[in-house]
Parts: C-alpha cells; sequence; structure tokens
C-alpha cells in the first residue's frame, strides 16, 4: 500500500487547547494523508482524545487551525463537519433496532426507502452482521454492537473517520479479533482514519503511522517499526514496547562507560558527559558471545518469569543496577539457564539508543 | 513492508509562533440549532425569573416598606420581634417541628430497616400502605384526629384531658403527612449497602449489635441527616394540618394567612414568610451537601446487600411495621369513616349525603372538576418544561454559565415553602402594573404557581435520568447529520419515558392534593377542591370536607393505579431493548 505524499487531507496547524489553567493541548500540529490509517498514543491525560474532539469539533481547540480536504473547519460544529465517529461506549440508540441505528443519518437525508435499506444491508454485511436487522443493541455481544457502531459511523460515507478507543471496553480476545477486521476494513475502503488509543501493541499492529503524546504534546510521528526501532524521547522508548535504561559515561564520540564497561553507542547528536543508554530486553544477546567481544559484559541471573513463548530473566550487572533481558526457550534449554547463574551477555552497538542523562530512571 | 516507506511526514515546530504573542482564539461558530437551543434556554432563563426570581425578590421588599409602599429598612422585623404573641409562634412551630421529626425519624427508620433488611413477611404491601398518605392532602390526618381525638372523638380518653388542638394533634398530623417521605429518603439510604461489609464484619465475629452500630448506623448516617432535614422542613412550612387542628396553638404557616387573609397585613405576611424561608434555606443547603456524600458511598464494585431470613427478628420487624401500617391506615380510614356517617356521634347509618357538595351552596362538584383540570395541566405541561429545560441544561452545547445558573435556580423552589411562594405570587401578579397581571385571578397563575412550587424533585428525576443517556448520542447525531430536535424525540424521550411519566404523575398528584401554595391566589371560578375542603371545614361541616378529602384521595390513588399499569405494560412492550 502506497499513500499519496501529495497535500496532506487533514492539517492541524498549531493546535492548544486549554480548560481553564490546565494546558490539555499545547501547539500540536500533524499533517494526516487521504487513506492513511493513524493511531494517537498515549497515556491517559496525554490529550489524544481532546486532539480527536477538537477534530470533530465536539471540543473546540483554544487556538490553532484545522483544515480538512482544504477546508478551514477550525471553528464549525460538528454538524457541519464531515467525519463519522465511534466512541468506547458504541453509543448505539438502545430503543432503535439495529437496522434503525445504522441507517439513522441516512433517513433524515430523504433518500427513497429501499435504497436506505440496500445500504444499510451493504453496510451490515460489510461489518459481518447481515441478518441481524432486527435486533436490539441490547441483544448483541459488545464486539457486535461495537461493528454496529461501526456500520452506523460508515453509513454516511465520511471522509474521515474517527474512533475513540473503539477496543477498550471489550474483552483481549475479541480486541484482537476485531483489530484485524478495522484494519482490513479500513484498507478496503480507504477511508482516511484517526483512532485514539492508550495500548500500544493495538497501535503498533494496526497502524499506518503512529503519534505518540504525551502531556499535551507530540512525541513523536513515524511508523509502528520507526517509533519501536528508534524511538525519538526516553518517553517514546519506554511507552512503547519494553526497555532498560542504564546510566552511561561518555568517554569518546561513540564510546560510553558504566560502571566498569564500556560500549560502543550511536552517535544520535547528543555529546552531553552524561547521558542513559537504552536497549530493548529482546536486543540483549546471549548465544555466541565471547569473552572479551565488544560490548559485552557479565551479568548474575537474578530470577525468571516464565511467559509462555519466552523467558524474561531478571539480571544484576555491574553489582546491582538490573537489567532485564528476553530469552527464548531454546537458549534457555540450550544454555540450561538458572537463577544464580553467571552469564555473559552482549548488547549489540546498532540496537542501542543514547538519550539525555536526566531523562527517565 | 510498505511501512518502512513511510517516512514521518512532520516536522514538529517550536514551541512559541512566530509572531512571539497570544495566537488568535478560535471562536467556535454556533450552527443553526446551536441559536435555536441557546433562544430556548434564554427562554427557560426568562419563564424563572418571572416564576420565581422576581415574586421572591417582591417579597423582600415587601417585608421592608410600610402600608403606603415607602423603604422603612427592617422596621416591620423590629416590630414582629416587639410583639410577644407573633414570637410565640416561632417557640411553638420549632416545638412541633422538632418533636414531630424526631418522632417521624425513629418511626420511619423502623419500617424501612424492615423493608430492606429482614426477610419479613408483606414486604411489598407494608411498604405500598406507608406511601399512601403521599395521595392525601395535609388537612386529611387532621380531619381524622378530630373525629379520632376531638370532642366527640373514639379515644379522647387516652388524651388524658389534654385538647387534640393545639400540639398534640398538629404533630400526630405531621408525623403521618412527613412519614412517607422520610420512608423513601431512608429506604434509599438503607439500599445501598455493601454485603461485603456485612461479611467481613461477621468473619471477624462482630456482634450483631456492634454490626449495627459499626456498620449499618455510618453506612446510612446522610440519609438520616437528609431526611431528617427534609421532614423538619416539611413540618415548619405545613399549612394544612395546623390549619385544621391547630386551635389556639399559632404556628408560623397559619401567622401568614392570618395575617394576610384575615388582617390585610401584607408587610407583617411578608415578614413571617421570610421567617418561614430561613430554616428551608438553611435545611436545604445541609440536605444538598449530605446528598452529595451519600452518592459517593457505594463504590460501582460492591456486591448489593441480600437479607438472610432471621426468624425472631423478621417477626419482630413484622409486627412493629404492622402496627405502623395500621395506624397509618386507621387515621386515613377514620376520614372515611368521618364521610359516610350521618351524624357522629349520635346517628352512625352510612350515608352519601356528604358527597353531595351541591347542598353546600353554587360550587358544587365545580372545584372538583377545576382540580383535575389544574392537575393534568399541571402534569402535562410542567413535565414538558422541565424535561425540556432539564435537557436544554444538561445536553446544549456552549453558553455554560447560563446552564450552570439555570440548574442553581431549578433547585431554589425546594426551598421554598409553599406558603411563602403564594404570597409571593400575591405581591408580584397583584401588584398594579404588572404587565403580567392578567393571569391574576385564572387558573394560569394557579398551574405556573404548582409547576414552581414542585419544580425540584422534578428537575432531579429528569436529570438523573438524563445523566444515565450516553453522553454521545448528541456527537454521533451530529456526525451524522441528524438535527438534534430528532434525536431528542426519537431516542432522548423514549429512553427517558419512566422517569418522564414518574415526573408526570408526581406533579399530577401534588397538584390534586395541594393546599399552601395555592390558597392565596386561588379566585372564585378557580377554586380547587383541596382549598373547598379547608372553607368548608372552616365553615363547620368536617364531614363534607373529609369526603372532599377522600374524593382527592381516590383520584390519586386512580391515577397512581393507571400509572403503574402503563409503567408494567411499558416495560413488557420495551422489554427487548431494556433488558440486558
Amino acid at each position: 500500500m502506497s499513500i499519496n505524499q501529495g497535500d496532506a487531507y487533514l492539517r492541524i496547524d498549531h493546535v492548544s487547547k486549554s480548560f481553564g489553567t490546565f494546558e490539555a493541548l499545547t501547539n500540536v500540529t500533524l499533517e494526516i494523508y487521504a487513506g492513511e490509517f493513524v493511531c494517537f498514543l498515549g497515556p491517559s491525560g496525554c490529550g489524544k482524545t481532546t486532539l480527536l474532539r477538537a477534530i470533530a469539533g465536539l471540543d473546540i481547540q483554544t487556538s490553532g487551525r484545522i483544515f480538512q480536504g482544504g477546508r478551514d473547519i477550525s471553528a464549525l460544529p460538528p454538524s457541519q463537519r464531515d467525519f463519522g465517529i465511534v466512541f468506547q461506549s458504541y453509543a448505539l440508540f438502545p430503543n432503535l433496532s439495529v437496522a434503525d441505528n445504522v441507517a439513522y443519518g441516512l433517513v433524515s437525508t430523504r433518500r427513497p426507502k429501499a435504497e436506505v435499506e440496500g445500504r444499510v444491508r451493504e453496510l451490515l454485511t460489510l461489518v459481518g452482521l447481515g441478518g441481524q436487522e432486527q435486533k436490539f443493541p441490547s441483544q448483541l455481544s459488545g464486539g457486535q454492537q461495537q461493528r454496529v457502531a461501526l456500520a452506523r459511523a460508515l453509513a454516511m460515507s465520511p471522509g474521515l473517520l474517527l474512533l475513540d478507543e473503539p477496543l477498550s471496553a471489550l474483552d483481549a480476545r475479541v480486541r484482537q479479533h476485531l483489530r484485524s477486521e478495522l484494519k482490513e476494513l479500513q484498507r478496503k475502503l480507504k477511508v482516511t482514519t484517526i483512532m485514539v488509543t492508550h495500548d500500544q501493541e493495538e497501535a503498533l499492529a494496526i497502524a499506518d503511522r503512529i503519534v505518540v503524546m504525551n502531556h499535551g504534546v507530540i512525541e513523536q510521528v513515524g511508523t509502528p517499526l520507526d517509533i519501536y526501532r528508534h524511538p525519538g524521547s526516553a518517553f517514546v522508548a519506554d511507552f512503547v514496547g519494553h526497555m532498560n535504561f542504564l546510566p552511561v559515561e561518555r568517554v569518546a564520540a561513540d564510546r560510553v562507560r558504566f560502571g566498569s564497561f564500556e560500549f560502543t553507542a550511536p552517535v544520535n547528536g547528543n555529546q552531553d558527559a552524561t547521558a542513559t543508554l537504552c536497549v530493548r530486553p529482546e536486543d540483549i544477546q546471549i548465544r555466541n558471545v565471547i569473552p572479551g567481544q565488544d560490548n559485552s559484559l557479565k551479568a548474575t541471573i537474578d530470577h525468571m518469569e516464565f511467559l509462555g513463548s519466552f523467558c524474561r530473566a531478571e539480571l544484576v550487572v555491574n553489582g546491582g543496577r538490573h537489567l532485564k533481558a528476553d530469552f527464548s526457550i531454546n537458549a534457555m534449554r540450550d544454555l540450561s539457564l538458572e537463577p544464580g547463574q553467571e552469564i555473559l551477555i552482549a548488547l549489540p552497538a546498532d540496537r542501542l539508543r543514547l538519550f539525555r542523562g536526566d531523562a527517565h530512571v | 513492508m510498505s511501512d518502512a516507506t513511510l517516512a514521518p511526514a512532520v516536522a514538529l515546530t517550536g514551541k512559541v509562533d512566530p509572531a512571539g504573542g497570544q495566537p488568535p482564539r478560535i471562536r467556535p461558530r454556533a450552527s443553526g440549532e446551536d441559536w435555536v437551543m441557546r433562544g430556548a434556554i434564554a427562554l427557560l432563563a426568562a419563564y424563572f425569573v418571572v416564576t420565581l426570581v422576581l415574586p421572591l425578590y417582591t417579597l423582600l421588599i415587601k417585608s421592608a416598606e410600610d402600608k403606603d409602599g415607602n423603604f422603612i429598612g427592617l422596621a416591620n422585623f423590629a416590630r414582629y420581634f416587639a410583639d410577644p404573641a407573633l414570637t410565640q409562634s416561632i417557640v411553638n412551630t420549632v416545638t412541633v417541628s422538632l418533636i414531630g421529626t424526631v418522632i417521624t425519624i425513629f418511626l420511619a427508620f423502623l419500617y424501612a430497616y424492615a423493608l430492606t433488611r429482614t426477610c419479613m413477611a408483606l414486604r411489598g404491601l407494608l411498604r405500598a400502605v406507608a406511601l399512601v398518605p403521599l395521595l392525601a392532602p395535609s388537612l386529611l390526618p387532621g380531619l381524622a384526629l378530630i373525629y379520632l381525638f376531638g370532642n366527640q372523638g373514639i379515644f379522647k380518653g387516652l388524651l388524658m384531658g389534654h385538647d387534640i388542638y393545639g400540639p398534640i394533634g398538629i404533630i400526630i398530623g405531621e408525623v403521618f403527612f412527613a412519614f412517607p417521605h422520610a420512608l423513601i429518603i431512608l429506604v434509599t439510604a438503607l439500599s445501598v449497602a455493601d454485603q461485603r461489609l456485612y461479611e467481613a464484619a461477621d468473619s471477624l465475629r462482630a456482634s450483631p449489635f456492634r454490626i449495627f452500630m459499626t456498620v449499618t448506623l455510618p453506612g446510612c448516617r446522610y440519609g438520616l441527616i437528609s431526611a431528617g432535614m427534609v421532614v423538619f422542613t416539611l413540618i415548619f412550612t405545613d399549612f394544612g394540618v395546623p390549619k385544621v387542628i391547630g386551635g389556639s396553638y399559632n404556628v408560623l404557616a397559619t401567622d401568614v394567612y392570618r395575617q394576610v387573609i384575615g388582617q390585610f397585613n401584607f408587610q407583617m405576611g411578608a415578614v413571617v414568610g421570610l421567617l418561614l424561608l430561613f430554616p428551608a434555606v438553611i435545611s436545604f443547603t445541609v440536605d444538598r451537601i449530605v446528598q452529595r456524600k451519600q452518592v459517593a458511598l457505594l463504590s460501582a464494585r460492591a456486591v448489593p446487600f441480600q437479607p438472610q431470613p432471621r426468624p425472631v427478628i423478621d417477626r419482630t420487624f413484622l409486627i412493629i411495621s404492622s402496627v405502623i401500617a395500621a395506624l397509618l391506615l386507621l387515621i386515613l380510614g377514620m376520614a372515611f369513616v368521618g364521610s359516610i356517617i350521618t351524624f357522629w356521634p349520635y346517628n352512625l347509618a352510612p350515608t352519601l349525603k356528604w358527597y353531595d357538595f351541591t347542598r353546600l351552596g353554587t360550587d358544587g362538584w365545580g372545584p372538583y372538576f377545576n382540580s383535575l383540570r389544574m392537575a393534568a395541566m399541571v402534569a402535562i405541561i410542567g413535565t414538558a418544561i422541565v424535561f425540556t429545560g432539564a435537557y436544554l441544561t444538561e445536553k446544549s452545547r456552549g453558553a455554560k454559565g447560563l446552564r450552570a445558573s439555570l440548574h442553581l435556580l431549578a433547585m431554589v423552589p425546594l426551598a421554598v415553602p409553599g406558603i411563602v411562594l403564594g404570597l409571593a405570587y400575591i405581591f408580584f401578579f397583584n401588584a398594579s402594573g404588572n404587565p403580567l397581571g392578567f393571569i391574576y385571578n385564572t387558573m394560569v397563575i394557579l398551574v405556573v404557581n404548582t409547576i414552581c412550587h414542585f419544580y425540584t424533585v422534578c428537575h432531579l428525576t429528569a436529570v438523573t435520568a438524563l445523566k444515565q443517556v450516553d453522553a454521545e448520542f448528541e456527537a454521533v447525531s451530529a456526525s451524522l447529520k441528524v438535527p438534534l430536535y430528532r434525536t431528542f424525540w426519537r431516542v432522548t424521550v423514549p429512553v427517558c419515558l419512566p422517569a418522564i411519566l414518574d415526573i408526570s404523575i408526581y406533579l399530577f398528584v401534588n397538584a390534586m392534593t395541594t393546599v399552601s401554595a395555592v390558597i392565596f391566589i386561588y379566585s372564585a371560578n378557580s377554586k380547587l377542591m383541596s382549598i373547598n375542603a379547608i372553607n368548608t371545614e372552616d365553615a363547620g361541616n368536617t364531614a363534607s370536607a373529609c369526603a372532599m378529602g377522600m374524593v382527592i384521595v381516590a383520584t390519586s390513588a386512580v391515577l397512581k393505579g393507571l400509572h403503574s399499569l402503563l409503567v408494567r405494560r411499558m416495560q413488557r412492550r420495551t422489554q427487548a431493548w431494556r433488558r440486558r
């Protein structure tokens, strides 16, 4: 799939939103392209929902402008914008049947009855609920209700689909299933979609691009792989996936010291004397590490946590610092790893990230 | 992987905008229907100003004027407090209110405990019986007491020489009148209990008495305070009972009436009216604070309390609550008997002649149909205003300050005793030069006054129902380009229908039974049944007054019955979407 990199479909330009003295959004600027699936990701209170509601016009921003398809929609009420929306609570009308819920917007447009019915059937088939037209929302499961909400949001063929934590109220299995269906549907319809979520796994799995937010500002925008591999800040590194943080001192442009160990580390602009070194648990190497190899160090296994397909070991290095490392079940068996054992590990230089010394932990 | 080709297309800009100053504020543009909503909110605000704020303001002004309308500051108050005959009423009112409150709360607590915390038999029936006093005008217990303990009363001997006309009669009558109000609050308070607290206490081997003192009582302390405040205010401001059975024992509510209707001393009436307002406002404020705390008591994860059978306790409480219920029924039943006996106590042959109201004069059954008409208008118009008003304050966009103050205004009527509101209405609508003066002496003023009088409880019912409706319905319909009024009509109203019916029956029954507010503002051609009963009793025809009271009770009961039938049918019909 390729995305048109020409003009942005949705342009958010220096948007700020304050509630009294609290600033929920500070100077947010972002461009979203037609057909893209973008996730706003961040912890609760980071401003992701506020930004979504500003785009919908439900809570209009204090300052800054928003353009959709070239039109300035900054001050328009929601009814004059072009979007469909799905909420975490589904917000289905409980006294209307599934068909009436989906047809709700279509009926006001005074289309012929047969056309409305045809469209409703088509939409329900699309979300996999064909034949359930006459049921009431309370007779459906949570996952089915969310599908109805999705069909209703898509009924008017909106240019923009807004999803506010649509999967959070569902249990884990249904959530995963619906997640892939949602992505499939979006790819088929090519509707520009923004989904708000606090679940990084969900965002990584579904998004074309992820917008990581914290404290009302955008921390990083990028593809899932980009965000995961090259987190732009210590916050992103910590929030997306698991991460170890080690305080280090710089000894050369690309060399840092951690206690008695010295590593080769990437040069990412920062030349401070102290820095924070980041490495993901799954990037810690245990097989085929030769004594004296670059970036190798001795570690003691403190304890291990069995997590199904792999094991997360808590290692102690340099006489006290803890480090998490993920080892495959194979490696565990082959090396017969046990708590208390002393092992040799390596931190591959191309998997390390350096951030400011005072950053985090 | 195609994802990898998607370079981040966004450059984050710095924090300071190029101009260096504050970026221009976005002024949200209102849609057409936003303007309609704002217009409706402004209309509602104007309605409150005319029917509530201005009348009360006029009352306040009146208390600081002399007979010619000159401002004399607090001179009226000084004169009032210098007159021991008048200030005695304050002492009297506080005395009967305090004693009445203690008795009512004690009995209602036992009854509520029996209903919610025991497995005694007949709980459904006993609950229904306890609410019967709500259907009667407050003068009815007074009338029944005359038959029970009056000069010719059956149980006169029980009073051991004391007179029923006076504090004793007032207290008994008020307990009957206030009992269901206290019961409703206490039942609610005792219903919200966490089973796990009791299980924990049991497992720690606490004695039943200790569990009661450390778990049950603290759990409903807010309910007790709230019920106490409500009952105190009810008794403090009630007019019907002391009017009928008070004798020469003056209380503030009857003082207002005498000052205004008897002596045409409007200024002094206003002074007493304001005195009535004071405790009502204080208890209202305490009650609001307390109720807010009550809500937070039960967490979402609590396990609802299920009473376990305890044979001895269950039977004890069955006896206690049956006795209380029997007393309530005795009072109501006595009023009924009084209305069908030929000549108490000399000729006990049953008769219907007291129901032949045409014998009493020209009015005949006219007041009854006036009452019906007014109650129906109050129920229909009132429900429409209250529900639409609550919807506007809860769900519209923008105009935040105005909406919050409307919500506050809607709370005020609860703190204004009916008699004060009625007085305020005379002063405001009867003033020369008021362009709305034409509704004086018509049915309209009675309807407007009664809606205002009972506004708060209805408003709170509507707000509670609306809060349970998904907050995003309006957002969804806006995104679907469906006008709000359509969603209001097609979704919000049907979903809230049970609450809407509750509001309308509440308004109907209260409009049928109310005396205090309307007694000042009825006219010859808008005389109501409840007022007619007071006047008939004044004229010495107690039996016909009883008959009128019973007609009101019967009408309220029939309507209430129809209401529950309707609700039950509706529940069956909408089961499909209401049940989970």
